[in-house]
């Protein structure tokens, strides 16, 4: 077995040659992918915006499920590192002729891919794609199921590196639906191995994982109580798609609990910083006054998305 | 280490200063190839007087062994803080070998504008090139075994040094 069968997305000799979850991955590996991230913010803010690492790779763009923001960041990271990408929407593809999804993938393989970025409703979906692939392919989680969404849990632990420099004196809240969020685990993860000393989950009950504490954060059912000298406000969208039973009264209720609002946030440290991965829904999560506040880095974010995601490619192709 | 002693780096520095005192101007734009070109480039900034600002360039991303060694583990960001378009560049590194490093270095600095032109300056020069590539300012000329690398180093208070090494891959200067 040439990877590591503790950890599947590294090879034997500790290098990241998938990228699954943050979840198990070595601090240095993580701070490499955001140092590299930095250099990378330089190019894109060149004249020509693109390097050749990549020239002559083909990036496959699997997205079993839809995504706007995602797709189009991985797809722009692929171009100015001179791949050539290829998007499918598999929904509306050979999905709804009833081919496997391992079939989508060996024949893709056979069009001699050299990376594929794989968002699926299922967790896992993208262990399973990895695990059958040739040696020299690298797959990219882009999001699976409740479970991870790693490349946004780094461009939010780049975000937070950026405004805030030094993890190990940070007070950091999750807010909102950390149930049905596999951003929220990423973070999760990703903070615990930078060392931040203290992380914060507010949320109501019926949104929380049960054990929760387990993953080592401080519950907070009142967000008043949660927010208070916090560093790092992250929100969390209402996956109002993904929640199946009524787990809530309304929207408007809890907007009313656990909407960040300009007099919520006055609770935090004054120079607190808000992230939210998007979409928003404003109104409901966040209000917009915040969402377009002084204090807001949500569209920072999205920059600092390319610059991840160029880091995490070039990374594993070399690897 | 056997053969002959090193020269001293800071009196390569002065005699590299003086070549090129009469060849630059105040529009010249210095460019430091990361690491020991980047503190040469701070040197010879201040020795030289230069009023554009200083630049330093890392290659990795342009590299021609990414392919085979892969991306390296401590990418830092290059930083070009004047236009490239049009401005006559010195790049500056530290030894002078295959010449790879300087290739992806100009196709790096092109990605930013067309410069006037680009000059080269090496503190050594030790042969054994693989590109047509060669220096207008160089230190000096040294024989150095295959196999065997040169490096700057540079002290607590900012000294200059040579210092010979093992090399793993040929390719890597």
């Amino acid at each position: 077995m040439w990877l590591d069968p503790s950890n599947p997305q590294l090879n034997k000799h500790g290098e990241l040659h998938h990228l699954l979850t943050l979840e198990g991955l070595p601090p240095e590996i993580l701070r490499q992918i955001l140092d590299t991230a930095k250099s990378f913010v330089g190019v894109t803010q060149r004249e020509v915006k693109k390097v050749p690492l990549l020239r002559g790779k083909a990036v496959f763009n699997l997205f079993f499920e839809p995504s706007t923001r995602t797709r189009t960041t991985f797809e722009i990271a692929a171009k100015r590192l001179s791949a050539d990408v290829i998007n499918l929407a598999i929904n509306i593809s050979s999905a709804t002729k009833g081919e496997s999804v391992l079939d989508t993938v060996a024949n893709l393989a056979a069009m001699q891919a050299d990376m594929f970025i794989v968002r699926h409703a299922a967790s896992g979906a993208p262990y399973l794609i990895a695990k059958h692939v040739a040696p020299e392919i690298h797959v990219i989680n882009a999001g699976d199921g409740r479970h991870a969404h790693p490349t946004q849990g780094l461009l939010d632990m780049f975000t937070i590196r950026h405004y805030k420099n030094d993890f190990s004196k940070l007070r950091v809240a999750v807010v909102g639906d950390v149930l049905h969020s596999r951003v929220a685990r990423s973070h999760i993860h990703a903070l615990t191995t930078l060392g931040c000393p203290e992380i914060r989950v507010i949320a109501p009950k019926t949104l929380l994982p049960r054990e929760v504490e387990t993953l080592g954060v401080r519950v907070f059912y009142d967000m008043r109580e949660g927010l208070k000298d916090v560093d790092v406000v992250m929100m969390l969208r209402l996956q109002n798609e993904r929640m199946q039973s009524a787990l809530l009264a309304s929207a408007q209720e809890f907007y009313k609990y656990y909407g960040l609002t300009e007099d919520k946030l006055a609770l935090a440290k004054p120079d607190a910083i808000v992230l939210h991965p998007g979409p928003m829904n404003r109104g409901v999560e966040i209000d917009s006054s915040v969402a377009d506040g002084g204090q807001s880095v949500i569209l920072p974010q999205v920059t600092f998305g390319i610059a991840i995601r160029m880091a995490v490619m070039s990374i594993l192709a070399g690897n | 280490m056997p053969g002959q002693p090193l020269p001293d780096a800071e009196q390569l520095l002065q005699a590299l200063t003086e070549k090129m005192r009469p060849e630059v101007g105040p529009q010249t734009g210095l460019i430091g190839i990361h690491t020991g070109g980047v503190w040469l480039a701070a040197r010879l900034h201040d020795a030289l007087g230069l009023e554009t600002p200083l630049g330093s360039l890392d290659v990795s991303f342009y590299r021609d062994d990414y392919e085979t060694i892969g991306l390296h583990k401590n990418v830092r960001r290059s930083d070009i803080p004047f236009e490239v378009e049009g401005r006559p560049l010195v790049l500056v590194d530290d030894v002078l070998y295959t010449g790879r490093t300087i290739r992806a270095a100009m196709n790096e600095l092109f990605d930013y504008g067309r410069p006037a032109s680009i000059r080269l300056a090496a503190l050594v020069d030790r042969g054994g090139r693989e590109l047509p590539i060669a220096a207008q300012f160089v230190g000096a000329q040294l024989a150095v075994a295959p196999g065997q690398g040169v490096e700057l180093k540079r002290d607590e208070r900012g000294r200059l040094s040579l210092a010979l090494y093992k090399q793993s891959s040929p390719d890597v200067a």
